[in-house]
């Protein structure tokens, strides 16, 4: 399987590059091999370039200026003055506690939770398939779907939640902490199926004879799952917790359908396409845009260099 | 070795999965069904005192529907269809080959895989603009097509190391190139890996919302998702709430059949790139 070989890799201790020797000399077959690999790679390559570093870069550029689409004429160079319009302004960091609230939260549960899944998964006999077929729905699903579900059952004049658990009139999205909690439930639902199925390749590759080892030890299931298992997964776990804090970093959909941004909601990839396509206020979302980006480049490095979360797997490198 | 009795305990945990993944789902076909003018109460029920099909009638008869209908279909497959075929040559040269710049194309997927897409609104919604493919399908598939590569990539050359390599050098040994030894040697063989990436490239593309409401104003090119958030009911009058459901199980429907084929390959694809879909 696919995913024996990718978590061997992991395992093992990261490969130092071999001190490169006097360099042979190519053969022909080689430059026919580098060509070839260059060739194929190509496209790939170019349309990625093309459509996120161009844009990007357009981005640093468009952030320097006072640049309005609805007055298009009044284009003037501002230098950093957009980047302290935004980080001087309270809607910013609003934003920003609102997409780290809704990011801590819905990791942290879904970790448990998916863990909690593939731990069944693992040792579930009879349905196994079942359920696997069953925890892929929620995935597949389009997440608009998924708020607009979550939404109507917990609204007022639709739902069934305040009926089922007796909270009368109870209104949900009428304030801060209870739109969130709506907001984070629809995540949860949505993505832990993507994170278990990762912990459960994870799960799969703990050798059986370590379990073992630790039983006839006298090693009780929370000890063995404690020292034994969760150690070995170590690799797993954090790699499908960067992929899940960055995914769930820049959330969208969820707000924009639930609450459309109302008592606080608002995320910091909401303000982006607020201030870019709603306000066409190109200037100041061209740096809320650049500043988007440089929060995820420091997460990334923080599980990287950090929590030094091995990426070589993820990237396909042996 | 497990006992009969914690068996059981398992299948039961299982059970308890399968309800928490499929009990919204239940409600959201429960709620398509109820009626539009009377589903409205102040005591709402799960399901309907009434089952009726009017909703489904009505997205069906709104050209704001069906148009969506027909563009995320129409843009869903093209992005899919050609983000795994550039990615099918990307894979095979990052599994077989030996190049400079592999490093690189491999760190770049890797960054697009983290990018946030908001960060790109501003600057492609300018550009697309100008270059005059602002709300068409094509300005919807290239930066779909964009953003599945690194997962199409990753998944494939996943698979494509799994591949009995041993063929193609025999058929190079008998004297095909390796252009000539990948097409006919390795492509049939590759061919499930390569349509279980194309699945989990099509779900990425089905589900996407940001892009969608930003580079689109119309119902050209307007897909699904985004018209969902723009749907208004049969009238102005009607609430919407009751065939946004109904448009819901007919664009969830795919997905499901989509599941229930193929489970096995997708939660193989899922775990072979690591990656998210």
């Amino acid at each position: 399987m696919a995913v024996n070989e990718q978590l061997n890799t992991v395992a093992s201790p990261a490969t130092p590059a071999p001190a490169s020797p006097a360099p042979p000399p190519v053969s022909e077959r080689t430059r026919h091999e580098r060509r070839l690999g260059l060739a194929l790679s190509a496209p790939a390559f170019v349309v990625m370039v093309l459509v996120t570093a161009y844009p990007l870069i357009y981005a640093v550029v468009l952030s320097l200026y006072n640049y309005r689409l609805t007055d298009p004429a009044g284009k003037d160079f501002v230098g950093l003055s957009n980047y302290s319009t935004v980080l001087t302004d309270p809607v910013w960091w609003t934003d920003f506690s609102t997409t780290f609230i809704i990011t801590a939260v819905s990791v942290g549960v879904e970790l448990v939770l998916g863990f909690a899944f593939a731990f069944v998964m693992y040792r579930i006999l009879q349905g196994r398939s079942l359920v696997r077929t069953g925890i892929l729905l929620p995935y597949g699903i389009i997440t608009v779907v998924s708020a607009y579900i979550f939404r109507y059952a917990f609204q007022l004049d639709s739902g069934f939640v305040n009926q089922w658990f007796g909270l009368g009139d109870f209104n949900w999205f009428g304030e801060r902490w209870t739109s969130l909690f709506v907001i984070i439930l629809s995540e949860i639902w949505k993505t832990t199926p993507f994170i278990s199925l990762l912990l459960l390749a994870g799960l799969v590759q703990v050798p059986w004879d370590l379990q073992e080892a630790a039983s006839v030890d006298g090693a009780s299931a929370w000890q063995r799952l404690a020292r034994v298992t969760l150690p070995n997964m170590k690799a797993a776990i954090m790699v499908a917790l960067l992929f899940r804090t960055l995914d769930a970093w820049r959330i969208f959909d969820n707000p924009f359908i639930m609450t459309a941004g109302a008592n606080k909601t608002e995320t910091l990839s909401f303000l982006a396409y607020r201030q870019n396509v709603t306000l066409l206020n190109l200037g100041v979302g061209s740096s809320i845009s650049v500043l988007l980006f440089l929060t995820v480049v420091i997460i990334a490095f923080v599980f990287v260099k950090g929590f030094r979360t091995d990426l070589s797997q993820v990237r396909g490198d042996k | 070795m497990t006992g009969n009795r914690t068996s059981h305990w398992w299948t039961a945990w299982g059970l308890l999965i399968l309800v928490w993944a499929l009990f919204p789902l239940l409600w959201m076909v429960s709620l398509s069904f109820k009626d539009p003018n009377t589903f409205r109460s102040s005591t709402p029920t799960f399901f309907p005192k009434e089952w009726v099909w009017t909703n489904y009638d009505t997205v069906f008869s709104d050209s704001l529907f069906t148009s969506a209908l027909r563009n995320s279909v129409g843009i869903a497959l093209i992005a899919t269809l050609l983000s795994v075929i550039v990615a099918m040559f990307a894979a095979y040269a990052i599994a077989r080959l030996d190049f400079p710049g592999k490093k690189l194309l491999l760190s770049m997927a890797l960054a697009i895989a983290m990018f946030p897409q908001a960060a790109l609104v501003g600057p492609l919604f300018n550009m697309w603009r100008n270059l005059g493919i602002y709300d068409t399908w094509i300005g919807l598939i290239i930066p779909y097509l964009t953003f599945a590569l690194p997962l199409s990539i990753w998944t494939m050359s996943a698979f494509f190391r799994q591949i009995p390599w041993e063929m193609e050098q025999a058929a190079q040994v008998d004297g095909a190139t390796a252009w000539q030894a990948f097409r006919k040697v390795i492509v049939p063989l590759a061919a499930p890996g390569v349509f279980t990436t194309a699945i989990l490239t099509f779900f990425f593309c089905w589900n996407e919302f940001l892009l969608a409401i930003s580079l689109t104003s119309t119902d050209r090119a307007r897909t699904v998702p985004a018209a969902l958030s723009f749907f208004t009911g049969a009238s102005q009058f009607q609430s919407p709430v009751t065939a946004i459901m109904a448009a819901s199980v007919v664009v969830t429907i795919p997905v499901v059949i989509l599941v229930l084929v193929f489970q096995r390959r997708i939660v193989a694809g899922l775990t072979a790139g690591a990656v998210k879909g």
